[in-house]
């Protein structure tokens, strides 16, 4: 299949890691990724802040630059849940629901050495409803170790500009799921979203914990 | 009113307080989850519920003129209130008029959102709580922090001691059985002695004029039933057209509300009836801003909430911060869709943005008000109304470089530098407050675009 790969701007920029590995995954699995260089934002960071003149403008960028694909992948739900829940666009999905629903691939042949537990992010639990997609493909990784997050479907106070604005209330909320992680003792927790692992991430960093942020499509993706 | 940021930073730094909501919230919510799961048609149960509720807003109009003449043709009295003043006088007066210096009250949202209490003080009257958890709240002269359980942030041993302090010198024990026979006694001779009974309402029946009122205490009947004067103070989006919508009302509501299948009591009466129960009924119909929301087709869904608190119990955020941050009887994610659009989204604009918009809030809410989409919607507003020029100035620039892929190759290229660090610790003003808890991630020494590029 021909499949575009929309990468969201925090995924460019931030995880490009993550946008390297999906591209991996698919092609490993016999699929032509192409990537529309005339990307750059969906416009949800301007639609979540109350910009709506803007986000409208970025959003009929989008529409133009992927409308006529057959499967657009993201390794973003976040940014899918816009796309597709707000603008409508039924042809975008997340990584993990591309492979198992529309491909229905569980065992990507990957190979992982760790402990790892999985954090449902909230849109992709909520607005995109993954359901146990990532999972299923975490189970078929070779030599890695699942183990379930307490209180895992709780958000980890990532929520764009939240973070910033209610930085307080945003930091209890990381708090607790830092805490959780570690009741795991895993060495990874991984999510699908880059957003939430810059938040989960940058949380484990600073409390110099055992465990960091990786990204689902980095685990797929390893051999 | 304080800005749900610096309220919150306050509320945050009592460790008692977390731990209480963390207690408390955790309770319900699994409760919650046991008696839904319980119920196959749970799913269609919403949709009715929302279904009425968007037919009872669409007809608003019709329905309260129906409800009038049926609560007029059973004996009661019915009083329009466009704001607070005029439905906190219309109680001062009926007391007045019957000579009464203290009415005895059943927890109500609607009487705390009016203000009702420090208007009947004002006119020389007592309004006394006889819920325990406003009872509680009233002797310490706090205030509700929760929808359902409005002293959610107090314990028991606090309870004990203001107790000691106020209606019952002896207590020593703070066991449950122990106070709530303390506040039993206390009470119990003041609703014999009642001459007026004030109420609020679950629902209004348009068709029977019939009121409903849903409890666990009992002291609400005792309100509805011992005094001989009542009145009910209900907003105007209470209604429902039939009877027969109670069917889908009262399960929707306690399963959502408390976890339980059935709440304890529920009390409906149509009027007055000769011999039984009030003999003068006064309804007053209160507008007080519903009518501001009701003109927003989007906003207005705000109005089907049937105050279940079921949001409150899962949301992320008010489970830290408690209800007191949100500056309004109306607390958690259904108070920051509620009170910027009753109150005017200039005066309570950082409500909206007191979400991650992580949606646990639509999933459990009963009458499916999208709370995440109407939390977008009262943010553009919000923004409209309000200008913060350096967030703007930063939004627009983000929104001229995403204009051009070129652009943003260029941000990106400004930004490598910081790639070279392992780990971003300190950031200047205002993403210092990220860095104030957490490292950054620096950003890919090689954006993701430019390997493509670069690819065989």
């Amino acid at each position: 299949m021909r499949i575009a790969l929309f990468i969201t701007c925090i995924g460019d920029t931030f995880f490009a890691d993550a946008g390297r590995a999906t591209v991996r995954v698919l092609e490993r699995l016999g699929h032509e990724v192409v990537f529309p260089e005339e990307q750059t934002c969906c416009g949800q960071m301007h639609l979540n802040s109350g910009y709506a003149r803007d986000a409208a403008r970025l959003r009929r960028r989008f529409e133009k630059i992927f409308a006529g694909f057959d499967a657009v992948v993201s390794p973003s739900s976040s940014c899918v849940g816009t796309v597709r829940e707000l603008y409508g666009m039924e042809n975008v999905l997340e990584l993990s629901e591309l492979l198992v629903r529309r491909l229905g691939v569980e065992d990507v042949g990957a190979s992982f050495d760790g402990r790892v537990t999985y954090h449902p992010t909230c849109h992709s639990l909520r607005v995109t409803r993954v359901g146990d997609a990532p999972l299923r493909l975490l189970q078929q990784v070779r030599g890695l170790e699942l183990v379930e997050l307490p209180r895992a479907d709780e958000c980890c106070g990532f929520g764009g500009t939240f973070a910033i604005k209610n930085a307080e209330t945003s930091s209890a909320m990381l708090a607790d799921k830092c805490d959780a992680i570690a009741e795991t003792q895993a060495t990874v927790c991984t999510a699908v979203d880059g957003s939430c692992l810059l938040q989960i991430g940058g949380g484990l960093s600073r409390r110099g914990a055992p465990a960091r942020a990786v990204h689902l499509a980095e685990i797929l993706a390893s051999a | 009113m304080t800005s749900f940021p610096e309220a919150a930073r306050v509320e945050l730094q009592n460790e008692q307080l977390r731990a209480n909501l963390r207690k408390a919230t955790d309770t319900i919510r699994t409760k919650r989850a046991g008696v839904v799961a319980e119920v196959p048609d749970w799913e269609a149960l919403r949709e009715a519920g929302r279904a009425v509720k968007e037919d009872v807003l669409a007809h608003l109009d019709e329905y309260l003129v129906q409800f009038e003449s049926a609560v007029q043709a059973a004996g009661g009295v019915v009083h329009w209130a466009r704001d607070a003043e005029e439905a906190n006088a219309v109680v001062a007066d009926v007391a007045r008029a019957h000579g009464a210096d203290e009415v005895v009250k059943m927890k109500s949202l609607t009487t705390d959102e009016i203000e009702l209490n420090a208007a009947l003080a004002d006119a020389g009257i007592h309004a006394l709580e006889t819920d325990f958890a406003e009872l509680i709240l009233q002797l310490d002269g706090d205030w509700s922090s929760h929808i359902l359980v409005p002293a959610i942030h107090r314990n028991r041993s606090e309870i004990r001691d203001l107790f000691a302090r106020t209606i019952a010198p002896d207590i020593t024990s703070d066991e449950p059985a122990d106070l709530a026979e303390a506040s039993r006694r206390y009470l119990r001779e003041r609703f014999l002695g009642a001459r007026v009974g004030v109420s609020g309402a679950n629902f209004g029946i348009a068709e029977t004029g019939t009121i409903c009122i849903v409890e666990s205490e009992g002291n609400g009947r005792m309100c509805t039933t011992l005094p001989p004067v009542l009145v009910t103070v209900l907003g105007i989006e209470k209604l429902l057209p039939r009877f027969g919508d109670l069917e889908v009302f009262l399960q929707l509501l306690p399963r959502s509300s408390t976890g339980e299948r059935m709440n304890p009591y529920t009390s409906l009466w149509t009027g007055v009836t000769d011999g039984d129960g009030p003999q003068e009924l006064h309804v007053v119909l209160l507008d007080n801003g519903r009518t501001r929301v009701l003109a927003d087709e989007m906003g207005r869904q705000a109005l089907h909430c049937i105050r279940c608190s079921a949001c409150l119990n899962v949301c992320p955020v008010y489970s830290r911060t408690g209800g007191h941050a949100y500056g309004s009887v109306y607390p958690g994610p259904i108070g920051a869709i509620l009170t910027p659009q009753l109150r005017g989204i200039e005066n309570a604009a950082s409500l909206p943005f007191a979400s991650t918009l992580c949606g646990a809030c639509y999933e459990v809410c009963p009458v499916k008000i999208d709370i995440p989409r109407v939390l977008l919607h009262l943010r553009a507003k919000a923004v409209e109304a309000k200008s913060a020029p350096a967030e703007a100035a930063a939004l627009r620039a983000a929104a001229w470089t995403f204009a051009s892929p070129r652009r943003f190759a260029v941000a990106q290229r400004l930004l490598t530098p910081l790639a070279r660090l392992r780990v971003i610790r300190r950031l200047p003003w205002p993403l210092s407050r990220w860095t104030a808890t957490r490292d950054l991630r620096p950003p890919a020494r090689e954006p993701f675009r430019v390997w493509w590029r670069k690819r065989p």
